[in-house]
């Protein structure tokens, strides 16, 4: 494509290399002003790192970038910032125990003399911005204490405020509810109507669909293709951006739910600062069923999660596993009475990075007779049992019983994971966003293990903020918002739209009144 | 009742003035990200300059200054290894430890023909002139110079990190490098900067020994007050403030066992037990009053690019 | 190509390396200083191999820092970083001490239980910093630290009580002969004794002038014992899984706070051991009035980082650092370069370990070239 100043950002041949790992192979991009500009790839496809390259935290190999049709070289993050680009990252690039207002002026603070901090005017031309675009924020709330949401507008307000022309947010919808996702369509439309330039890192299609003129295709840092949105369907985007067909839908026959297994009544947890996280909530989950909690992140699953494995202490009401209390005992009284959990934050929780693959499988049972005789390990049989499940559910590479955890890629931690915990035999599987930063394979692979583990006549209780995901999987539906279950729904009345107005804090009755 | 008082006071400031320089140190350090263990050997290295430098010139002020220096250049070793080699810091620091000693008597000997110790040298002035309230209560309140200095440099590192840009940018370094890397502060300038800073802190805690209180320099002119500056550091939650605090408080504690243990006192109390005192004070304080303390982020934790 | 690149990447190579540095700069300090490097290490190596008796020297001096640095990298690979070895060390000789003068049994039962109260009084402090961590949250390095001021000061509290002191002197009362733990004690002082040693020069000279003492063995069956612990029992299995990753140790149903409590008083356990061995094996089998620290926990962490944590890597850097400081000692008697030249030494070598461990992730890199040539 030609060089045109109607471009506001043009890279051409994009190369760049990682020791011997090609990321970006002869990438191209060419953003029109004003529009707003998706790149859609599957996880690690490159989307991320050309966008880096743009903005000025990787030097290509080889390539060019012109702005507004004039060749230029941006170095470092300071070009980019100096050149009207702003970069809002997947992670927040926001430092926690620091106010909105601090966290926006970093780096180009308003000072008085000899570099004295002007915290009254810095706040003014926050505010100033904030009206001018319609960003809502607290200016003086600590990002640790605002929700999801204005963290992001934070983000887009940082660019803004360093005179962002052209925006790149990366995954901007990955953590947002319905709702939210649609004031950020707005807010973006808004910006594109102002003159800006949005560009969309993204592995989501629909939202690609709604908010997006022009979508540009990379696979495994191969340039596929750029065309027009509106032009294509969903189901093609998918199989472009995969490179063979997909199924968007999970494939199961409807439940043929059992006995009650697991059931929580009027519980009531508190979180870290001593407010009620969890309150008065119920549910239950029954033999060969999925049940699906859906809720905007901080509604109350990760008290709800911890108090079920005892890792916080429950103020009230009961949690029952095939008619035994366990609230108020400990992680490894819950893990006997066969309840087991795939935790969301696989370095965290799930997995101890530099164990290997073999000690991080008997995590849980290293104690049983099975693998330990008189307080000494037996070795071969953990690897022997090791070898067993990195061949069952094929996690590679296939000799990786002996290697360190930490050097295996997501989806084959992940897969660590969930085969220790199916092969814990449990009664109820706990799944917590059990397909957080995974491909399209590997997110298919969780889905078809999770409904395989039901049709065995286990109970499933799968915890996400991906709406998608529970519509897709689940086959009751629970909505929790405020703490408590705001509506519980079969596969077939849940719809997108009732369950993400309650995920919202919405009533279920609101138009009927 | 008034004399002890003062005295009371008048050894705090004495005792914990040292302490304070090399918390400030380690509190600059941290808030930049990078944990200073090595405050000690920092330490030791300034107290062997300040009083070989005030001796030979008989200029303690230049002896003060030339410690800032020594200190800084061994906090460049440091800085070398926990930030251009991601280096293990933990470590870095404990070789810090031994090296600022190693260097601080291997010099003293090839100085002071082969003595472990220097002569007695010229020290700083105190507060109100030499002979300022001679033979009244008030002159135990005479403190030496050191005193105001670090009171003065405590403010000053409070204002720079809570008031100014800079202070911003070293402690957005500190929680979340990678946010300030995005923003286009340069993470590894700042992390020098603090570290060398550090250094300098230290080196003034050295000074502040050999040029004040002990006015010469010998084997244990320097021997644990850097560990517990480094104590202070966490007790006082990384704040200057909150680590002035913490050296006020263990500099009461040794004075009231110095105050107590005197000759007219009317307590019994071994003296091996009193001096005891203040490390026992210290861990109840801890116990009853602050509990986790909460250190910057990215403390420690040596900073990639692309690592995110 | 590949053998360099896993030569490179074994940890002995980067300690090697380390070493290596630590010799280079000290020469080039001595160079600068104006003395003869190679005079210098002359007579450095000398003073630890030239003799029998130095060779046993340097082993005695190499035990309690094999145990203290043993206590470091056990505790380090459960997560902790224990600054506190010198504190649990005293606390050691203390106990022993306290124990070991007032009771007199036959040997069989006196050596374990004056070794065993050394090892109870080092556990204590120990189990102090971890309880205070477990239950309070408070960071083990600051409770480390005031604890090695009480332990100072509460062995200079004994040398100088009634009870304990020794008239005339800054030390307490030795330990009773009973628990005494050299090679033969007894005979080899008594007349029929010499008769059999002397003519047997070197034998002579190792056993009847040093202490030469069951420390060593001893550490060396700890060594085995903590390497089992860690490694091949369920135990260490936990302690491990807690110092890598608490949370999920935690979520997977494992007792944090009971793991570190454990963990501290193991680790205390050790360096109390250290301790002990000092007062049973060596003399004057008794404590003294402590002016300041003697460095044998805080050489501990040392013998630990060069070690790389490695519980057996503890009996090799323990020797060496053993070697340096009993053989530094001649360097000044010898070339009149300062004995400091040693401390250098090892802060270098301990400086360099923490940048080697960049090695094999550059050896790393340069396999992975490698290869890509090769394709």
């Amino acid at each position: 494509m030609e060089i045109s100043p109607e471009y506001a950002v043009q890279m051409h041949g994009i190369v760049k290399t990682f020791g011997s790992f090609c990321a970006l192979d002869q990438v191209h991009l060419d953003v029109k002003k004003g529009s707003i500009h998706a790149i859609l790839g599957e996880n690690g496809a490159g989307k991320s790192t050309l966008m880096n390259v743009l903005y000025g935290l990787y030097q290509a190999d080889a390539g060019e970038i012109f702005l507004n049709g004039e060749k230029v070289a941006i170095k470092n993050p300071n070009d980019a910032i100096a050149r009207g680009i702003g970069m809002v990252h997947q992670h927040f690039m926001l430092v926690d125990n620091f106010t909105v207002t601090e966290n926006i002026i970093l780096g180009k603070e308003v000072t008085g003399q000899f570099g004295v901090l002007d915290m009254k005017k810095a706040r003014e031309d926050v505010l100033k911005i904030v009206e001018e675009y319609g960003l809502e924020v607290d200016p003086d709330a600590k990002i640790e204490d605002v929700s999801v949401g204005m963290q992001q507008r934070v983000e887009i307000l940082k660019a803004l405020y360093r005179g962002a022309d052209i925006l790149i947010l990366d995954e901007p919808t990955a953590v947002l509810t319905p709702q939210e996702i649609g004031e950020l369509i707005e807010i973006m439309r808004g910006l594109a109507e102002n003159g800006k330039t949005i560009i969309i890192i993204t592995h989501k299609l629909k939202e690609i669909q709604s908010s997006s003129d022009v979508c540009t295709i990379i696979r495994r840092g191969q340039y596929i293709d750029t065309f027009p949105v509106h032009d294509v369907s969903e189901e093609e985007l998918a199989t472009k951006m995969v490179g063979h067909q997909v199924k968007l839908v999970v494939d199961k026959t409807p439940a043929e739910p059992g006995d009650v297994v697991f059931e929580i009544e009027n519980l009531t947890v508190k979180d870290e600062r001593g407010l009620e996280a969890v309150k008065s909530l119920s549910l239950r989950v029954r033999r060969g069923e999925i049940v699906g909690i859906a809720g905007v992140d901080g509604n109350g699953q990760k008290e709800l999660v911890e108090a079920i494995t005892c890792l916080t202490k429950v103020e009230s009401g009961t949690i029952r596993i095939n008619g035994t209390e366990i609230q108020n005992t400990t992680p490894r009284n819950v893990i006997e009475h066969k309840i087991s959990t795939i935790h969301e934050d696989r370095q965290r929780r799930g997995l101890v990075m530099p164990f290997t693959v073999a000690e991080n499988t008997v995590l849980e049972k290293y104690r049983s007779s099975q693998f330990s005789r008189r307080g000494m390990l037996l070795l071969d049989k953990i690897t022997a049992f090791a070898k067993r499940l990195v061949e069952d559910y094929d996690i590679r590479p296939a000799d990786c019983e002996g290697h360190p955890a930490r050097g295996l890629s997501g989806g084959n931690q992940q897969k660590v994971i969930i085969a220790r915990e199916i092969s814990n035999d449990p009664d109820l599987l706990i799944a917590v966003q059990p397909t957080r930063g995974l491909d399209v394979g590997a997110i298919e692979y969780v889905h078809k293990m999770l409904v395989q583990e039901r049709d065995k006549g286990k109970g499933i209780l799968l915890v996400s903020l991906e709406l998608d995901e529970i519509l897709n999987v689940a086959d009751t539906v629970c909505v929790i918002y405020g703490g408590a279950i705001t509506g519980t729904f079969t596969q077939e009345e849940a719809d997108e739209n009732t369950v993400g107005l309650l995920m919202a804090g919405g009533k279920r009755n609101e138009n009927a009144g | 009742m008034l004399t002890s008082i003062l005295l009371l006071v008048g050894i705090t400031m004495m005792y914990s003035t040292p302490l304070v320089f090399g918390a400030l140190g380690g509190v600059i350090s941290e808030r930049s990200g990078v944990i200073n263990i090595g405050i000690e050997g920092m330490m030791t290295m300034g107290a062997l300059t300040a009083a070989s430098v005030s001796y030979y010139t008989g200029n303690p002020w230049l002896g003060f200054l030339a410690a800032g220096a020594a200190g800084a250049a061994i906090a460049l070793l440091h800085a070398i290894a926990s930030i251009t080699f991601n280096a293990d810091q933990t470590i870095s620091g404990i070789a810090i430890n031994l090296l600022g000693p190693g260097f601080a008597l291997f010099f003293c000997r090839l100085l002071f023909d082969n003595a472990a110790m220097t002569p007695p040298v010229k020290t700083l002035p105190k507060l109100f002139g030499e002979n300022a309230f001679h033979g009244t209560p008030a002159e135990s309140l005479n403190v030496d110079v050191t005193v105001l200095l670090a009171l003065i440099a405590t403010v000053v590192i409070w204002f720079v990190l809570y008031k100014t840009k800079w202070g911003l940018r070293i402690r957005s370094v500190g929680e979340y490098p990678a946010a300030a890397d995005t923003l286009g502060i340069n993470v590894t300038r700042t992390r020098y900067l603090c570290v060398l800073m550090s250094g300098v802190m230290a080196g003034f805690g050295g000074a502040s020994m050999t040029l004040a209180i002990i006015s010469q320099f010998n084997q244990t002119a320097i021997s644990g007050q850097g560990f517990i500056a480094l104590a202070a550091v966490i007790f006082g939650k990384w704040t200057p403030y909150g680590a002035y605090g913490a050296c006020m408080l263990f500099g009461l504690a040794q004075a009231l066992t110095v105050v107590l243990g005197g000759s007219d006192s009317s307590v019994t109390l071994p003296s091996q037990i009193l001096a005891m005192l203040p490390y026992v004070l210290t861990i109840i304080v801890l116990v009853l009053f602050v509990g986790r303390s909460v250190a910057p982020k990215a403390d420690g934790v040596p900073y990639e690019k692309g690592e995110r | 190509m590949k053998t360099l690149v896993k030569i490179l990447k074994k940890p002995i190579t980067s300690t090697l390396i380390a070493v290596l540095f630590g010799f280079l700069v000290a020469a080039i300090v001595l160079i600068l200083a104006g003395y003869n490097p190679i005079q210098a290490f002359g007579a450095l190596f000398n003073g630890i191999f030239s003799k029998p008796k130095y060779i046993s020297n340097v082993i005695i001096k190499a035990t309690p820092i094999i145990l203290t640095g043993l206590s470091v990298a056990f505790a380090y690979k459960t997560g902790l970083f224990n600054i506190g070895a010198e504190g649990q060390y005293i606390a050691g000789t203390v106990f022993s001490v306290l124990v070991g003068v007032k009771l007199d049994l036959a040997p069989v039962f006196q050596i374990p239980i004056v070794v065993l109260a050394g090892v109870l009084g080092g556990a204590l402090f120990g189990g102090m910093v971890g309880l205070l961590k477990a239950r309070f949250g408070i960071h083990e390095v600051i409770t480390s630290i005031m604890l090695n001021w009480i332990g100072l000061y509460l062995c200079n509290f004994i040398v100088n009580s009634e009870a304990y002191h020794k008239p005339n002197s800054t030390a307490s009362l030795p330990v009773n002969a009973s628990s005494y733990t050299m090679l033969l004690p007894q005979w080899k002082a008594s007349p029929e004794g010499i008769a059999v040693l002397k003519p047997h020069q070197w034998l002579y000279d190792m056993l009847v002038r040093t202490d030469v003492n069951f420390g060593i063995l001893i550490a060396i069956v700890m060594v085995a014992v903590i390497w089992v612990l860690l490694y091949r029992s369920t135990k260490g299995y936990e302690l491990r899984a807690v110092g890598f990753n608490r949370d999920a140790a935690e979520f997977s149903g494992i007792n944090v706070s009971r793991n570190i409590i454990d963990a501290m008083l193991i680790a205390g356990a050790l360096s109390g051991l250290a301790g002990a061995l000092a007062i049973t094996g060596t003399a004057p089998h008794g404590i003294s009035t402590l002016a300041a620290f003697e460095n044998n926990g805080f050489n501990g962490l040392s013998v630990a980082l060069i070690a790389g944590s490695s519980p057996v890597g503890c009996v090799f850097a323990g020797l060496l650092f053993g070697g340096l400081l009993y053989g530094g000692q001649s360097v000044q008697q010898v070339v009149g370069a300062p004995t400091e030249i040693i401390n250098i030494m090892i802060g270098t070598i301990v400086f360099f370990v923490a940048l080697t461990r960049i090695v094999p992730i550059l050896a790393d890199r340069l396999g992975k070239r490698g290869t890509e040539h090769a394709n």
